[in-house]
């Protein structure tokens, strides 16, 4: 068992598609990796407790906290994150459904809740209102009250039954 | 222009084009700024609610590599200057002021104590840790109804900061008229807006230029700058604010906290950029809180339950310090508890009462959802009283249509409170058949989880003045260019003024460019609280738009060869009656430097605020055995006045009505006897969550628009908050059987629990 180092190490990560390669501190948050070391500040960071959610990404296809995570546990995996989520300018139909039906105000805790919501509609691709409540219920929002949240990833199921999910950015 | 031939305003826009950025990440929150040889800040912050500070040993922190600078009160300067109030300031309070740094006396947990810059924020918070505070801890007063164990402020004569009364009429003789007399107290507890993004700072200094660049202010972004220049000393000129996409504001966020001093001062005396990102943990201790009052009442009425004379004992708990809001909160509550209804005689007695506890300041609907669940739970108990249906009893007290506008009698944010139109029945009428209060009253089965109906009233001041301006410009593009004073804070800021800009000018919505916040942009700007942004920079940029289409035509006549009278404007375009057309563009172009100027300046001013009113009910699930309170379902009716967008209305009123319910049965920040915060993370302090929050049914009236200004719009930012405490905990009453039961928020699983023995004990 060697030592723990607090000395750089260096990770490989493949994030929405395109891998990355670089040296970071051991005690390095996913979040603060992915925001200040790659630049994709669509991840936000509303507590780092784990507790928001706005921090969310996909790690190998499943959403997790990226703030509850050290960027150098990403070695070797992929990670999707707000920024992969549209097909080049064609909106995901998540991302769609929250502009049409308003379901943010301030965006802050919206890349969040469309990385949850895409994870759900995959494994419950046609879901009643209380299994979409209980779903997001790990994300706060404080804005709108959910009530459009809610409305959008129904109608966003709607949708999605109808033409298939594309993956994060290239793939 | 009559409002049925509006083509935008109270239209719904889809697709709003200010919310497409924040789908795909392209969102500019203040954390994703960034300055090359940016430092990194981290505050120390107290551990002590009341202590003097005897001393910070920094030698071993500044040794640390990749520190920069620290900071303690010492090196502030010889004359530090305290944060003054904003809003309504007295002379009086001045000895209650906070100063950027503890100097001596340390008043809560949480103050700042030192600021450490370095490299990193990680090398910042461990180079704090290293900092050794050496200081004599002091008993904390944490409650504001008791007698205070020790003087926060040696120097003022008391921990009552301020003294006040508020009221009309003969008491005495309303009380000796009145056949009942109904007392009770009520309480609401401390909590805040807690955005779900932190607040955060970035200041750069360029000393060649004696230029500053600030990002992160926002909400009041000039009155924070003439604030920071008074205190660097330097020309207001000097400072470039830059407003950045905000997660949140409710009020809390951008007002003139410490840290808006520090990081800017820091960022001077190092020659660097520093920025400074709040954490969780430091945001729930050292923002601003806010609702903590203490409401001693009585009110004297008739049997046939007409109201007559309410007097009011008001303490409201003001934490460590005055900060920007001074004391209009409870200002607020005394001026606007009477509500929708006439009362022959009020008097309310407020006591501002200094803490040992984080400093507070507003928190969207300030001082309205207290007074107003405070007041609609003591019409519940008297309604018991004579034995008549809650509703009833608001029936019989309504100020009528016909008596708009009703000069109350108190004061509110320094004016006088003049209700300018509503019909208050008609909203209470509205929800009631709406939510068929009647009809499904009590309709649980016995021995299970009880159901309960509540109601809660309320008229809400909106637009507070005295002005905001707006500049309405033709880009060169042929795009029209709206900049104002006010500032996007998430609410539909851009939408709203692009809707207004359109209507005047005939474009689209999306030819027009919104621009806020800024103080570049305009030269006086005062920003967005207390429901201001439609009703103020609203109208200004109407009034600037439709100035401004007059001036395109008038332009266009001289280029075309033709009278005004023949050209009207359509998109793109002005054109003449035989066809012939100038594109806007070609007439920015081609415009006189010397002629008009294709762009109109134009401040609204407003004597007096506009008053949106509503009414809610609230239907919950009670389990006396757990103490637990579902919230079943809201419907709230209320009336704006003119809506500019009803889907952003819409999206306003549940955002507020959620938040109440987490005032109402949640949030609460909980102190120890020490003055130590007890739950400052968002694991223990409790938000609503998306299967917690019920369904929200909303109507909007849209029958009383406000005769104060040409839109006739009102405010609508607060008054899907402000009814909502009120309803539920009236609902929580009812379903517990016993209206004097709740009296307090929020209704916690313990409260409601002894609240439930109580009923039993009763029975």
């Amino acid at each position: 068992m060697t030592e723990p180092s607090a000395s750089p190490r260096p990770i490989r990560v493949s994030v929405n598609g395109v891998d990355h390669e670089r040296t970071v501190e051991p005690r390095l948050l996913l979040s603060d990796f992915l925001r200040h070391d790659l630049g994709l500040t669509g991840t936000h960071v509303g507590c780092e407790h784990g507790v928001c959610g706005a921090c969310t990404v996909a790690f190998d296809d499943q959403p997790v906290r990226s703030c509850l995570m050290f960027a150098v546990q990403a070695d070797g995996h992929r990670i999707g994150t707000i920024e992969g989520m549209a097909d080049g300018e064609t909106l995901h139909p998540l991302q769609m459904a929250f502009w049409e039906l308003s379901g943010l105000q301030c965006g802050f805790c919206t890349p969040g809740f469309l990385i949850t919501a895409r994870d759900f509609l995959a494994r419950n691709p046609d879901p009643s209102e209380p299994e979409v409540r209980e779903a997001l219920s790990g994300n706060l929002c404080r804005c709108t009250g959910y009530q459009s949240i809610v409305a959008a990833v129904l109608e966003a199921a709607r949708r999605l039954r109808q033409a298939p999910p594309a993956r994060f950015g290239k793939s | 222009m009559n409002v049925r031939d509006f083509r935008h305003i109270g239209k719904e826009m889809a697709e709003r084009p200010e919310l497409r950025r924040f789908l795909s990440g392209q969102g500019r929150y203040i954390d994703d700024f960034a300055l090359p040889h940016m430092l990194h800040a981290a505050v120390l912050r107290s551990p002590y609610a009341h202590a003097e500070l005897r001393s910070l040993a920094t030698a071993e922190a500044r040794a640390l590599p990749g520190v920069a600078g620290i900071f303690t009160a010492a090196d502030l300067g010889p004359a530090p200057q305290p944060i003054p109030v904003r809003l309504n300031p007295y002379a009086t309070l001045d000895p209650y002021l906070q100063y950027p740094l503890a100097a001596g006396r340390i008043r809560y947990v949480g103050e700042p104590l030192a600021l450490v810059v370095a490299a990193s924020r990680a090398i910042a918070e461990d180079a704090a840790a290293l900092i050794a505070i050496k200081a004599t801890e002091l008993p904390a007063a944490t409650d504001a109804l008791a007698d205070p164990p020790a003087a926060l402020f040696p120097e003022a004569a008391d921990n009552i900061a301020c003294r006040f009364t508020d009221g009309f009429g003969d008491l005495g003789e309303a009380m000796q008229e009145a056949e009942e007399i109904v007392e009770f107290a009520f309480h609401t507890g401390r909590h805040s807006a807690v955005p779900l993004e932190a607040r955060g700072l970035l200041a750069a200094f360029d000393p060649g230029r004696r230029r500053l660049d600030v990002f992160g202010f926002t909400k009041v972004p000039h009155f924070n700058r003439a604030v920071l220049a008074r205190m660097l000393g330097l020309p207001e000129r000097s400072l470039n604010i830059v407003v950045p996409d905000v997660g949140g504001g409710f009020g809390v966020r951008g007002e003139f906290y410490p840290e808006d001093f520090l990081i800017p001062f820091a960022a001077m005396r190092l020659g660097r950029p520093v920025k400074w990102i709040e954490d969780r943990l430091e945001h729930l201790m050292a923002a601003n809180h806010s609702r903590e009052q203490h409401y001693a009442m009585r009110l004297g009425l008739t049997r046939a339950g007409r109201l007559l004379g309410l007097e009011v004992q008001l303490v409201n708990d003001m934490g460590a310090y005055m900060r920007t809001h001074g004391v209009i909160v409870p200002e607020l509550s005394a001026g606007m508890l009477p509500g929708p209804y006439r009362f022959t005689a009020y008097r309310c007695d407020v006591r501002a009462v200094m803490t040992n506890k984080t400093p507070t300041g507003t928190y969207r609907g300030p001082g309205r959802f207290e007074c107003n669940a405070a007041r609609e739970r003591l019409l519940d108990v008297a309604a018991a009283r004579i034995g008549i249906d809650p509703a009833e009893i608001r029936r019989r007290n309504f100020i009528p249509p016909d008596a708009m506008p009703y000069r109350l009698g108190t004061r509110a944010l320094g004016e006088e409170v003049i209700y300018d139109s509503g019909d208050y029945p008609a909203a209470l009428a509205d929800v009631l058949a709406r939510s068929g209060y009647k009809a499904d009253r009590h309709a649980a089965p016995a021995g299970g989880p009880r159901r309960g109906f509540g109601i809660g009233c309320f008229v809400e001041k909106t637009g507070k003045g005295p002005y905001e301006g707006a500049r309405v410009a033709l880009d060169p593009s042929g795009v029209i260019e709206v900049a104002t004073g006010a500032t996007s804070l998430g609410q539909g800021l851009e939408t709203m003024l692009a809707k207004v800009v359109a209507e005047a000018v005939f474009q689209a919505p999306e030819r027009i460019l919104v621009r806020s916040g800024e103080t570049g942009l305009l030269q006086f700007g005062g920003g967005s609280f207390a429901s201001r942004a439609t009703v103020l920079a609203g109208n200004a940029a109407w009034q600037a738009a439709q100035e401004l289409a007059g001036r395109l035509i008038s332009a266009a006549a001289g280029r075309l060869g033709t009278t005004a009278g023949n050209l009207h404007l359509v998109p793109g375009a002005v054109a003449a009656a035989d066809g012939n057309t100038l594109t806007l563009s070609e007439l920015a172009h081609g415009a006189d430097p010397l002629g008009p100027e294709l762009a109109v300046t134009v401040y609204f001013p407003t004597p007096h605020m506009a008053y949106a009113h509503g009414a809610v009910v609230a239907s919950v699930e009670v389990d006396p055995a757990l103490g637990r309170v579902l919230p079943l379902r809201l419907w709230v009716s209320y009336d704006v006045g003119t809506v500019i967008n009803p889907d952003i209305v819409g999206a306003q009123i549940e955002g507020g009505a959620a938040q109440a319910i987490g005032g109402a049965l949640l949030e609460a920040f909980v102190y120890d006897s020490a003055g130590q915060l007890q739950n400052g993370s968002l694991a223990d302090y409790l938000l609503p969550v998306a299967d917690f929050v019920p369904p929200i049914s909303h109507h909007d009236l849209g029958r009383s628009p406000s005769p104060l200004n040409p839109l006739g719009v009102k405010g609508a930012g607060e008054a899907g908050l402000v009814g909502v405490g009120a309803a539920l905990a009236n609902a929580v009453a009812d379903a517990l059987g016993l209206p004097a039961a709740v009296d307090r928020l929020p209704m916690t699983p313990e409260r409601v629990w002894r609240w439930a023995q109580a009923v039993r004990a009763a029975a």
